[in-house]
């Protein structure tokens, strides 16, 4: 047995072995989960950082459009860069924790009105000088101009008032959000000397890497950053991120070896991919997930029994097996996983069923014309197939489910949030409040459910203040109760990131958080050959 | 003046009212499309209030005719503008990426151009014979295959089978001629794969039909060679037809070839024309359209011009 061992040891220290698979063939062997979980760590560690050399990512989602000013970053690529040259206050790290950058403390008041960030001495800037607590106050003021196209507009809106005393920014809340440090860690949020002020796309930061060169959707040229202050980063001599959108060109350019890193890689083509030795996939369990979403106050779908009827006529273990090749897990009609903190996990998992469907939909007294569904092969990948496959298992239950395909070229801004009812995606939040606001609150700007529920904004907000974690997890278990079983969301399935690395990158972790290691997988991998 | 001149004259001057035809067109198409760059750029996250700062930002809240009007004066100072979507300078994004599709398109039209009419010679002089159908087989399948299928197929075997070449046509400025050249490799085995075909054909078509000619039996009864005859008598008086398919194919070379740009990762004029549509952002779609225009203008006023040199008849009207 500890051959075997010190050979699976072997193969994790070469980043040939995931910790799942690591700790799952270990457990079989006798050995007991925890021990398995520390012995990876150990192997995994034993890895220590070598530095040089280039690491290239081939990235999914850019355009030539696309610009180094971050307020604007709205896909893969963009996201990616902007991790590589910037950084935030602070970050959420793979565990869901907070983690310092810029800041080196945070703290809050007891009622979580006012947060105060101890900004961190010494950070540099690529194009000289150190980070003042003036330019984190003067960056976050650019994200929350109303005139602002940021991305953290709706993110940092709750911020009253900005105050600096020396390396201390304070913070005033116009109400209690126990969860700010959460918010701040938005990718948008990197800071920039005088806030980016005079120039957003200038791509100049703190991060370990810095620009050296910039084609918008083609690539992008990073060199370390000698003056980096955290050590444990910026590995390699050079990064470089380049674009392309081609599923099959970017799955053959791993395999050639012409870069080290992929994000998206389709389901499909996962055991075909596992088959090369030179070539790693990896997975990790976000927030992300793929819906269905009915607007409340649209005929049919204001009356709750027919959402009911259409919530039971999923088959949701099929969409998971066939639509994310098994990438995935159950979705349970409200917007939250395990991938957030203080998630219950005690909620039961709707099932499809047939029978109860069918009832639900004979109680609702719908008058039999087609119910239509909007999809479009861009609302998330697999989207049509999803809702041809939720479509059969209705019309099995007796539901006239129809499905009108849309093209991508317009759907967001013609189809999403204009129709009652059509295929859409959100990528998650950092924490249920977050997720929550963003997209359920009555008031919410994205709510494209129409949900408005008085109960539900009164928890809401009551959650948002209450900083004891097991009264808080209980008002979140009540709201996750109301959305699943009389808001506007069909939630099938969560997506798991599935990305793929050369054998040869070493330092790569699972993290939850976002794409590629929440876009820091240049920051934190290294070559080891 | 000499009649060629005044042709050329009058077909500039054509030339250019057509592009400003042109340009309301595409101005008029990218307003008819749903949605504006406001809605493009927030996509899933947009609000009433983000829409409208970026609207006035973009100044997208003015009448179409106002805007067309503007850009209209721009360009006829020189002043392409900037883009809306990141507010790149349009001349210095579309300089570097011009460069580098009439590279692709260069590189493929040396090989394509010379081999195509060889074959379509070759298949002359032995029509209905095996050469020919042989390599009309071969030319036919390769025309056949879309685009990014033939793109796959070279991806598989000259990266994965046979690790040649790079599946990511990735040309960085700095690199020498012969690394750009084998950097797009891939990109130009299949442009001429998908081009060859229509020039043969045409080729082999223009020649047969001149032999039909009596001009022709005279010169096999003097005794000269099948391709001799092809070679000296049939092919310089094919040349306007050939002349007119390739300079078809060279401006689907510089225009067309998006498809391939996108597989390869190519950085050329094809993808950032698209991504600019998908984004509404139209001085980019104008400034490229136009470009896209008057190589198709250029190039079949070429063909015209060729087609009357090559033929005395046409060069000294009566």
């Amino acid at each position: 047995m500890s051959e075997q061992l010190d050979l699976m040891i072997a193969r994790v220290r070469k980043g040939r072995m995931t910790r799942r698979e690591f700790v799952g063939r270990t457990t079989a062997m006798g050995l007991s989960a925890g021990l398995a979980g520390a012995l990876f760590s150990k192997a995994a560690l034993a890895d220590e950082p070598i530095k040089g050399g280039v690491i290239r990512a081939g990235v999914a989602g850019g355009e030539s459009t696309n610009s180094l000013d971050p307020a604007l970053a709205a896909s893969d690529v963009p996201y990616m860069i902007n991790r590589t040259w910037g950084e935030t206050l602070v970050d959420v790290d793979a565990n869901g924790a907070v983690e310092m950058r810029v800041a080196e403390e945070v703290s809050s008041n007891a009622d979580a009105t006012e947060w105060k960030f101890k900004i961190r001495a010494g950070v540099e800037y690529h194009g000289g000088g150190t980070v003042t607590a003036d330019d984190v106050v003067a960056t976050l003021k650019r994200h929350t101009d109303e005139k602002s196209q940021s991305g953290a507009l709706g993110i940092v809106q709750g911020i009253s008032e900005m105050s600096v005393e020396g390396d201390m920014v304070t913070l005033k809340l116009a109400s209690a959000n126990a969860d700010l440090p959460f918010l701040i860690a938005d990718y948008h949020l990197n800071i920039q000397p005088g806030g980016g002020v005079d120039a957003p796309a200038a791509g100049n930061g703190t991060g370990a890497y810095k620009v050296v060169a910039s084609e918008p959707g083609v690539i992008t040229t990073f060199e370390r950053f000698a003056n980096y202050w955290d050590s444990s980063r910026g590995h390699a001599e050079t990064v470089e991120v380049l674009t392309i959108n081609d599923d099959t060109a970017r799955s053959a350019a791993i395999q050639a070896g012409q870069v080290h890193v992929i994000n998206r890689v389709d389901p499909k083509i996962v055991e075909a991919l596992k088959g090369d030795a030179g070539v790693v996939i990896e997975r990790a369990a976000g927030p992300g997930h793929y819906v269905f979403i009915m607007h409340v106050d649209k005929a049919p779908f204001d009356n709750n029994d027919l959402r009911m009827a259409l919530k039971l006529a999923v088959n949701r273990q099929e969409m998971v097996d066939k639509v994310l090749g098994g990438y995935g897990s159950r979705g349970n009609d409200f917007p939250i996983n395990a991938a957030y903190p203080m998630f219950d996990d005690s909620i039961e998992q709707r099932e499809y069923d047939a029978a109860a469907a069918a009832e639900y939909y004979a109680k609702s007294g719908h008058d039999g014309s087609p119910i239509i569904l909007k999809a479009a092969p861009g609302a998330f990948p697999g989207a049509v197939d999803a809702a041809n496959l939720f479509a059969s298992s209705a019309n099995a239950a007796g539901i006239p489910l129809q499905i009108q395909v849309e093209p991508d070229d317009g759907y967001w801004s013609n189809v999403w949030n204009v129709e009652p009812f059509c295929a859409s995606y959100w990528g998650g939040r950092p924490v249920q409040d977050q997720m929550y606001t963003t997209a359920y609150l009555s008031t919410a700007e994205w709510n494209d459910t129409k949900f408005k529920n008085a109960k539900f904004d009164e928890l809401l907000l009551a959650a948002r203040g209450e900083l004891d974690a097991a009264k808080r997890k209980g008002l979140y278990s009540e709201m996750a109760h109301i959305v699943r079983d009389e808001g506007g969301l069909i939630l099938p399935m969560f997506n798991d990131w599935v990305e793929s690395r050369r054998a040869e990158i070493g330092g790569w972790i699972a993290d939850p958080q976002g794409t590629l290691m929440n876009g820091t997988a240049l920051n934190k991998c290294w070559l080891t050959a | 003046m000499h009649p060629v001149l005044k042709l050329v004259v009058q077909r500039v001057a054509l030339g250019l009212l057509l592009l400003l035809v042109i340009s309301v067109v595409i101005f008029l198409g990218v307003e008819a499309l749903p949605g504006d760059t406001a809605q493009a750029i927030l996509g899933q996250s947009a609000t009433p209030q983000a829409l409208a700062n970026l609207r006035a930002e973009m100044g997208l809240d003015q009448p179409a005719l106002t805007r067309y009007l503007h850009w209209l004066g721009g360009i006829l100072t020189g002043d392409l503008g900037a883009a809306l979507t990141n507010k790149a300078d349009i001349a210095k994004s579309i300089s570097s990426k011009l460069g580098n599709t009439l590279f692709l398109a260069g590189s493929a039209a040396v090989i394509a151009v010379p081999l195509a009419i060889l074959l379509g010679i070759l298949a002359a002089r032995y029509a209905g014979r095996w050469p020919d159908k042989v390599i009309s087989a071969v030319t036919l399948t390769t025309i056949s295959l879309p685009e990014f299928v033939a793109a796959y197929f070279v991806i598989f075997f000259l990266t994965q089978v046979f690790p040649i070449f790079q599946p990511v046509s990735l040309v960085l400025p700095g690199m020498g001629f012969w690394e750009k050249l084998h950097a797009i490799a891939l990109p130009v085995i299949v442009l001429v794969m998908v081009v060859l075909a229509h020039m043969m054909r045409m080729t082999r078509a223009a020649i047969l039909n001149v032999m039909q000619s009596a001009y022709i039996e005279t010169a096999e009864l003097k005794g000269l060679s099948p391709m001799q005859v092809v070679w000296r008598h049939a092919f310089p008086n094919a040349i306007a037809p050939v002349v007119a398919v390739v300079m078809l194919n060279l401006a689907y070379l510089v225009v067309g070839v998006v498809v391939v740009e996108v597989v390869f990762s190519y950085n050329a004029l094809g993808k950032y024309l698209v991504d600019h549509v998908t984004k509404r952002d139209l001085p980019v779609v104008q400034a490229v359209g136009l470009i896209f225009a008057a190589v198709y203008i250029f190039l079949n006023m070429a063909a015209d011009i060729i087609g009357i040199l090559s033929n005395p008849r046409l060069r000294h009207p009566k």
